[in-house]
């Protein structure tokens, strides 16, 4: 019997250097004495209250509602968080443990930079050492998080090596992690990575299907028909399902990044185009060749842009809980431009990812049944992107 | 009994890595014949991974060489097939799980069997999830090479007491690469290891001079080097291995002198 700690079905384990092992085990003892601990679920909730600034809003979108004239559309708006995405969550989680533990410097990976943004965060108000590993193609596709994140009193490190993206962000901060331990906590961003990463992060960001549950019966008194969020290694889409795995009435939609479509190789759909494997610490599946060489894949999103998925996902994709859809860029650009226009709301081309399929989905239902789309992230540092994309160029 | 046993019966074991098709296999090939040569007691291959996450720079150099050179896991294996004919001490492999996995793990392990293949080194597999490969490797007569870090601690024993062929020691902590100064305590590590064991200890990481070679042969059974051998592939490309071969006899005799 394979180790049976931190398992989704088949997928997730510890697949990490022996160097690393102490270390994630006494993650795991520090996180079950804390994860039960009244003072600091006190702690947390006061974070996460007066400085996050949650509860975030459910809105109903009426007006795109009408619009696209099918399922009544909410947003469960964590663009409105303190520092413009649901990273933060997770991250006032992982701090304040890590904090507890002892620890003094926090390194992290980022993609589009929020996850590291939220770190560089976290670190300055808990008085924390802060490195954040970026693939220097990202640092250039997110400039303006970077200038956040030094501003915030983190020192940026890009990364060069592989695709410069945030697949190699992942694995310098581990090769970090293993050089640097006693006093360094990995503070990883994504539901993905050994045990128990997976799950500490799904439990930080589960708060967001609590409050949907919470604020969806408040305002219409049942619980919604269906759940849409985006997935690259698919923490707020986690955070989303979580409290509704349960309901199997509840349609929960993850939407993977299609980059150029799923036929080329300029895809990071894992889902769609990844088979069965283990990397960065996890069995799950990812995006990969013949000879298991992890893909070079492709997302105008750099957040999304990642060949695997966290193990949780893989297995509610084995169970059929939850459903699978690849979003290309040209759909996600779409949805971005929609939003703004229609409801004066930019999404984060992340978030993008899931309001596109919101868009198609929504007109095919009923217009008694309710959909609620996670907003995962603000829109603001995609802007010159966008601009690029559409062939403008703007001052970041 | 294990044929990589017959790597520590020649004094301490000097034990070279090189990956293969860096920059091409025959390349690979005559690297490794200059070391045999040269008193090289085992060796470690790497099958190249896009992504390596336990490497540093050198390495991770080397397995993009490798890979831009379209190197695959069937080539390597019909190049050790091949290697066989000439080479008799104790080959072991050193990838990542992925590798192992995709190409299903039964089929990967018995085909090192087959082509001769003594053991497997696989740094994103620790204790825990050892049974992902270590039946196949059971039932085909493949060492699954156990490591042992700095930070093992309370670990050392549990490990120790079930690993096979040799033990992996890593000298330091972070990833491979050479280092000016081992300061762990591997002396206290050994000493734990030799409690629970009598399966032999090389160490690596961070090992390029043979004053730091003979260092860790007076602590251990055998001592591992790769990216002082790998920095040759990088520097002189196809025409590394002579050099790689006089680097190997002076490692091999600084080992020897603390017999």
């Amino acid at each position: 019997m394979t180790n049976p700690k931190g398992r989704f079905g088949i997928h997730g384990g510890q697949y990490i250097p022996e160097t690393l092992m102490n270390a994630v085990i006494e993650l795991e003892e520090a996180y079950n004495y804390y994860k039960n601990s009244p003072e600091f679920n006190q702690e947390l909730t006061d974070l996460f209250n007066d400085y996050a600034g949650r509860p975030s809003r459910l809105y109903f979108a009426q007006k795109l509602t009408r619009e696209l004239g099918g399922a009544k559309i909410y947003l469960k708006r964590e663009d409105l968080n303190h520092t413009g995405a649901h990273k933060i969550n997770n991250v006032l989680g992982q701090a304040l443990l890590a904090k507890k533990m002892g620890k003094k410097r926090l390194i992290a990976e980022t993609g589009a930079g929020q996850h590291g943004v939220a770190t560089a965060t976290a670190a300055a108000l808990m008085d924390m050492e802060c490195v954040v590993f970026m693939g220097e193609e990202d640092t250039r596709r997110q400039a303006l998080n970077v200038y956040r994140m030094k501003l915030l009193g983190a020192e940026v490190i890009p990364v060069k090596t592989g695709t410069a993206t945030l697949k190699d962000a992942v694995s310098e901060a581990m090769r970090e992690w293993t050089s640097r331990i006693s006093d360094t906590h990995y503070c990883l961003g994504s539901v993905m990575g050994p045990h128990p990463f997976p799950t500490i992060v799904r439990d930080f960001q589960s708060v967001i299907s609590k409050e949907i549950k919470e604020q969806m019966l408040q305002k219409e008194g049942r619980l919604p028909d269906a759940v849409i969020a985006c997935v690259g290694g698919g923490s707020n889409a986690i955070g989303s399902f979580y409290h509704f795995i349960e309901d199997k009435s509840v349609r929960l939609i993850g939407c993977e990044a299609a980059g150029r479509g799923i036929d080329t190789f300029e895809t990071a759909a894992t889902i769609s185009t990844g088979k069965l494997g283990i990397f960065h610490g996890m069995k799950s599946y990812f995006c990969q060749d013949d000879n298991g060489q992890i893909a070079p894949v492709y997302s105008i999103s750099a957040g999304l842009d990642y060949p695997g998925v966290g193990p949780e996902h893989a297995y509610l994709h084995d169970i059929g809980r939850a459903e699978y859809v690849a979003i290309t860029d040209d759909e996600a650009v779409n949805a971005f431009e929609y939003l703004s226009r229609t409801e004066g709301i930019i999404p984060a081309i992340e978030s993008s990812h899931a309001l596109a399929y919101a868009m198609k989905a929504a007109p095919e239902m009923d217009k008694d049944k309710i959909i609620v789309v996670t907003v995962s992230g603000r829109g603001d540092k995609d802007c010159a992107a966008i601009a690029r994309y559409r062939g403008e160029n703007i001052y970041e | 009994m294990s044929n990589i046993k017959k790597a520590f019966q020649n004094g301490k074991a000097f034990i070279p890595f090189i990956t293969c098709g860096d920059p091409d296999l025959s390349t690979t090939e005559a690297a490794v014949k200059q070391a045999v040569k040269n008193g090289a007691d085992l060796i470690e291959l790497g099958i190249p991974f896009s992504d390596p996450t336990a490497e540093g720079p050198v390495i991770q150099g080397a397995n993009i060489r490798a890979l831009k050179n379209g190197i695959d896991t069937d080539m390597i294996f019909d190049f050790v097939r091949k290697l066989r004919e000439d080479v008799t001490i104790p080959l072991v492999f050193m990838t990542y799980a992925n590798v192992v996995f995709s190409y299903g793990a039964e089929k990967f392990i018995s085909t090192c069997a087959d082509v001769g293949i003594d053991g497997l080194i696989l740094p994103d597999i620790p204790f825990e999830e050892k049974e992902e490969f270590q039946p196949f490797c059971k039932k085909y007569g493949v060492d699954l090479i156990s490591l042992i870090a700095p930070t093992s601690s309370n670990r050392i024993g549990m490990i120790a007491k079930e690993a096979e062929g040799f033990i992996y020691l890593v000298s330091s902590l972070g990833v491979t690469g050479v280092r000016n100064e081992i300061n762990t305590d591997l002396e206290t590590i050994v000493s734990t290891i030799r409690e629970n064991t009598d399966v032999p200890c090389a160490i690596g990481f961070g090992i390029s001079t043979p004053e730091q070679a003979k260092n860790m042969a007076t602590v251990a059974d055998g001592v591992i080097v790769g990216s002082a051998i790998v920095k040759f592939l990088e520097k002189y490309g196809k025409n590394a291995a002579e050099h790689i071969g006089e680097y190997v006899r002076t490692m091999k005799d600084a080992v020897n002198t603390c017999m």
